[in-house]
């Protein structure tokens, strides 16, 4: 028996094998859910290909969160799809360039309102397509990386981690009533697409792996993607709103 | 290197594909930046060379990776 039998997924953010939510998506299938992917703009050919090396080959759709549209397509596709959705997974980032790095002053608004909105406004998006398909319940979890502090290089995007945590808590509240839970899991830094676009990431990578009590890999995704199952299926079925770490406790200790 | 090999050819397929360029401009020395590719371009390239070529090459491998031929070594050293 698997933890997911018979539920119906969406996952965002499969880029490359290397994607944290290939992981999930990947341990998803294993553990008996159907799902989907969904890819955006020109990595959407990328998300394509790389469905192919799941277990098994899941349907790609088209979910751009800069595009005020596609949340109702994505809506209406799963809907015809599906009828119904159990869960769905958020795991989408992105910055400018001028957001990360050495120089915190120097990003504009124009800048930063790109990583905001593609970062942390997009979870709502993506409740918005499927809270209400979730008819009999639901659990939506993202991915976040821990913004109750400043961290080097990380910048802007942490500013927008931090939105993402105040909208997940939102969402808890708004989607309760529905009996909607939604959850972040804040994982330690592994080597992905977008982590190797933040210069100065080895100092993440360097850090973790002195100071986690578990000790850590960059390369290995294996334990976020466990958790993040976990709180998908029906065992987390009174935690919304919250933020669980996976992170070898790094968070936990202070030197 | 042999411009004529076939599995040059196979590999100028998937390039001419992917990355959207002429066939003529797919030669050993011609760098991805000559090409307008960037790296995402250069990550799908190799997947479609992975299913070309039936290999696996990790996105570490891609590192140093600038012209048609490193790509091209890269992949036929796998086979
Ligand atoms: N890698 C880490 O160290 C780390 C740590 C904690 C949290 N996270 C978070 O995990 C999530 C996944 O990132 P990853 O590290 O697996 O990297 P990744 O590059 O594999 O994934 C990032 C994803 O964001 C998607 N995306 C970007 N712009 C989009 C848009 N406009 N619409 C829809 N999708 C868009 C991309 O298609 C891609 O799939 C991100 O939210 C990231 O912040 C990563």
């Amino acid at each position: 028996m698997g933890l997911l039998d018979g539920k119906k997924i969406v996952i965002t953010g499969v880029l490359t094998d290397s994607s944290i939510a290939f992981g999930i998506a990947k341990l998803a299938q294993e553990e008996g859910a159907e799902i989907v992917l969904t890819g955006a703009g020109r990595g959407l050919r990328l998300t394509q290909r790389t469905a192919r090396k799941l277990p098994t080959e899941p349907a790609v759709f088209e979910f751009d969160v800069s595009n005020p549209n596609h949340a109702q397509a994505l809506h209406d596709v799963l809907a015809e799809k599906w009828g119904r959705v159990d869960g769905a997974l958020h795991a989408i980032g992105f910055a400018p360039e001028a957001c990360l790095g050495e120089d915190f002053m120097g990003a504009t608004w124009d800048d930063v309102k790109v990583a905001v909105e593609i970062s942390a406004y997009s979870l709502k998006l993506l409740a918005e397509a499927v809270a209400p398909l979730m008819t009999d319940g639901g659990s939506i979890v993202g991915l976040d990386f821990d913004a109750t502090r400043a961290w080097p290089a990380y910048n802007w995007m942490g500013v927008a981690k931090a939105a993402l945590e105040s909208t997940n808590r939102y969402l808890a509240r708004a989607l309760g009533p529905s009996g909607i839970r939604v959850n972040l899991v804040a994982a330690g830094p592994i080597r992905t697409i977008a982590a190797k676009s933040i210069p100065g990431f080895q100092k993440f990578e360097d850090a973790w792996m002195d100071r986690a009590p578990l000790g850590w890999d960059v390369d290995d995704s294996s334990a976020v993607a466990r958790s993040t199952v976990a709180l998908l299926s029906d065992w987390f079925p009174s935690t919304t709103g919250s933020m669980v770490y996976v992170d070898g406790g790094f968070h936990a200790v202070g030197a | 290197m042999q411009v004529s090999d076939d599995n040059f050819e196979r590999f100028k397929k998937c390039a001419v594909e992917v990355l959207s360029v002429e066939d003529a401009q797919v030669v050993p020395e011609a760098t991805f930046e000559s090409l307008d590719a960037d790296s995402l371009d250069l990550v799908e390239l190799v997947m479609a060379l992975e299913e070309e070529f039936d290999v696996t090459v990790e996105e570490e491998e891609l590192e140093g990776v600038l012209a048609v031929k490193d790509a091209f070594d890269l992949i036929v050293t796998k086979l």
